[in-house]
């Protein structure tokens, strides 16, 4: 394993899987204020909270391996947007309720299955931050589910809406089972994950969840990928303009 | 035997709390749902000025600490409205009559958050203000209202703490951030001040609140403890003090200020500050945004109930 350095291999794992939360997180803030009654919006943006929680712990740790003294806010503020390397599924628009519930719902259930996974690597640190994450996860999925079923059987709009959602998101839920050659070899190592491995488990309860929704599951005809090679959408770029700019218009200050 | 009212006032007197089921005088009921809704309503407003730096906070940990600030603020709504619930009215007409104007939220609101520092300086000021007031509601003669207010001081104080924090870090930062920590107390203190209400001999619902002990102290005496207050807080933060004219009052033993220009208060209460359009606006988008999805839930409830009925009726 002379070509395969661990500890660099999993300082990118770690920033990978923290830009996959901040950029997530910072979607579902956008709902503040903005939610379809109190409750809702105070429940969105609990799970905005705990991603930018996640981000933090993953972020941390990268940039603890990397021992160069930089810092979570380092790598969240001051790195481009090629240099992101977060699935592309987390970084599209907030979209309507049903977008947004419908994104939750495939990334819910795929987290349910993947951070199980991670909380058993080899790497304590990683494991820690996932065991952490799964009880959280539970909940989120719990809610996205609930809501998979009102707006998929509600009335005929919230149905259109969620079909509609579905669609146009769905092509960007493979992307979440590739491995790239590091991913790979940190699965081999037992640090990492065989996300390719998950699919079966996650189609077969999403179509549960779907059908029980009386919602179609999309046919697997297209499919777009990039987050980890940073090859983005055009919708991180202004995201980023959003977080980064105060952070980046006085650098070097504590804030 | 003494009447209801006599009841009622003698229970006022004896500093007992009065209950949803207890006989109470119509007015008080009305005076109660104003102040209470109002309270909600402030709450639920005051989301968007600190909602507005979410998503540019300058680091992680600020940002998780915004957040969950502004999702207290809405959990203090929530538990707000249902106070007033207990008064008879329904959430959806209270909100209906913010959304018309017709009730009132905090003025404080309707101005912009233009850089970071007003985070800080509302967090400091503005949740510091509500304290001192809201300190005195904890004693307010309605039960309901009295706990929530013990509840919601709790984290409003912790709202202050780390407003005050985020100050100190501005204030002791680079001269720019400095100067950015200045303008926003600047620009929040006099607003803040404002928060107290009128003067007393101005104020309109202020002495029958006082009989009622639904207000437990005026509001100039709660506005002298914050203008007392705030003092050495300016200076520990190494500020200049925006009131040019504040001296401390060896006789009264608090400081004298400066005078409020109560022309811009009442132009702000009167729906023509900065935000005043803009926050009802944003309010009524997100509600109208949400009717399908509301929709959504009552349909898929009645068809669950339905669902259920007929099993009932098939067993
Ligand atoms: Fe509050
Ligand atoms: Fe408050
Ligand atoms: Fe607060």
């Amino acid at each position: 394993m002379s070509d395969f350095d661990l500890k660099a291999a999993t300082q990118e794992y770690a920033t990978r899987l923290g830009d996959d939360s901040v950029v997530l997180g910072h979607r579902i803030s956008e709902w503040t204020s903005n939610g379809p009654f109190l409750e809702e919006d105070i429940a969105l943006s609990n799970v905005a909270l705990d991603y930018i929680g996640r981000a933090r712990m993953y972020y941390t740790y990268a940039a603890e391996l990397a021992g160069n003294g930089k810092t979570e806010d380092d790598l969240a503020y001051t790195r481009d947007m090629r240099e992101f390397r977060n699935l592309l599924i987390h970084e599209l628009p907030r979209g309507d309720f049903a977008y947004t519930m419908v994104r939750q719902l495939l990334v819910d259930v795929f987290n349910t299955h993947y951070l199980p996974e991670l909380a058993k690597s080899s790497d304590s640190t990683l494991a820690g931050i996932a065991q952490k994450a799964i009880k959280e996860t539970r909940y989120h999925l719990r809610r996205s589910h609930e809501w998979a079923l009102r707006l998929g059987d509600g009335t005929e709009e919230s149905h259109q809406r969620m079909q509609r959602a579905l669609e146009s998101l769905w092509g960007y839920t493979h992307e979440l089972f590739d491995a790239d050659p590091l991913e790979l070899q940190l699965a081999e190592a037992g640090v990492g994950v065989h996300n390719a491995a998950l699919r079966p488990a996650w189609l077969a309860q999403v179509s549960a969840i779907l059908t029980e929704a009386t919602l179609t599951v999309p046919k697997d005809d297209w499919a777009v990928r990039g987050g980890r090679v940073g090859y983005h959408t055009e919708n991180l770029g202004h995201l980023l303009n959003d977080m980064q700019f105060l952070h980046r218009a006085y650098p070097g200050c504590q804030w | 035997m003494m009447t209801p009212e006599q009841n009622f006032m003698r229970k006022i007197e004896a500093e007992e709390k009065i209950e949803p089921k207890d006989w109470m005088p119509e007015t008080y009921r009305q005076n109660l749902i104003r102040q209470i809704s109002q309270h909600a309503h402030s709450e639920v407003i005051g989301m968007q000025p600190e909602g507005n730096w979410i998503t540019r906070a300058p680091s992680l940990r600020r940002k998780a600490v915004l957040l969950s600030k502004v999702q207290d603020e809405g959990g203090h709504g929530l538990y707000l409205y249902s106070s007033c619930e207990t008064l008879g009215v329904k959430r959806a007409d209270l909100i209906a009559a913010m959304q018309s104007g017709e009730a009132k939220y905090a003025s404080i609101f309707n101005y912009p958050t233009q850089t970071w520092a007003d985070i800080g300086a509302i967090g400091w000021l503005v949740d510091g203000a509500a304290i001192v007031n809201q300190v005195s509601l904890q004693r307010t003669s309605y039960g309901p209202y009295s706990r929530a207010m013990i509840r919601i001081c709790k984290e409003e104080s912790f709202h202050q703490r780390q407003g005050y924090e985020l100050m100190i870090a501005l204030a002791h930062g680079s001269p720019e951030q400095k100067a950015m920590a200045q303008d926003a107390l600047n620009r929040f203190y006099w607003p803040a001040l404002m928060m107290f209400g009128p003067h007393d001999a101005e104020s309109a619902h202020s002495a029958k609140s006082m009989t009622w002990k639904i207000k437990r102290e005026t509001n100039d005496d709660l506005r002298q403890k914050f203008i007392d207050q705030t003092v050495p807080q300016i200076e520990f933060l190494g500020l200049a003090h925006p009131d040019k004219d504040l001296k401390w009052n060896a006789e009264r033993g608090h400081y004298d200020s400066g005078e409020i220009d109560w022309q811009e208060f009442y132009n702000v209460i009167n729906g023509n500050g900065h935000c005043n359009r803009q926050r009802i606006e944003h309010h009524v988008r997100a509600h109208e945004e949400g009717a399908w999805v509301r929709d959504a839930m009552t349909a898929y409830n009645a068809k669950q109930q339905a669902k259920t009925t007929e099993q009932r009726q098939a067993a």
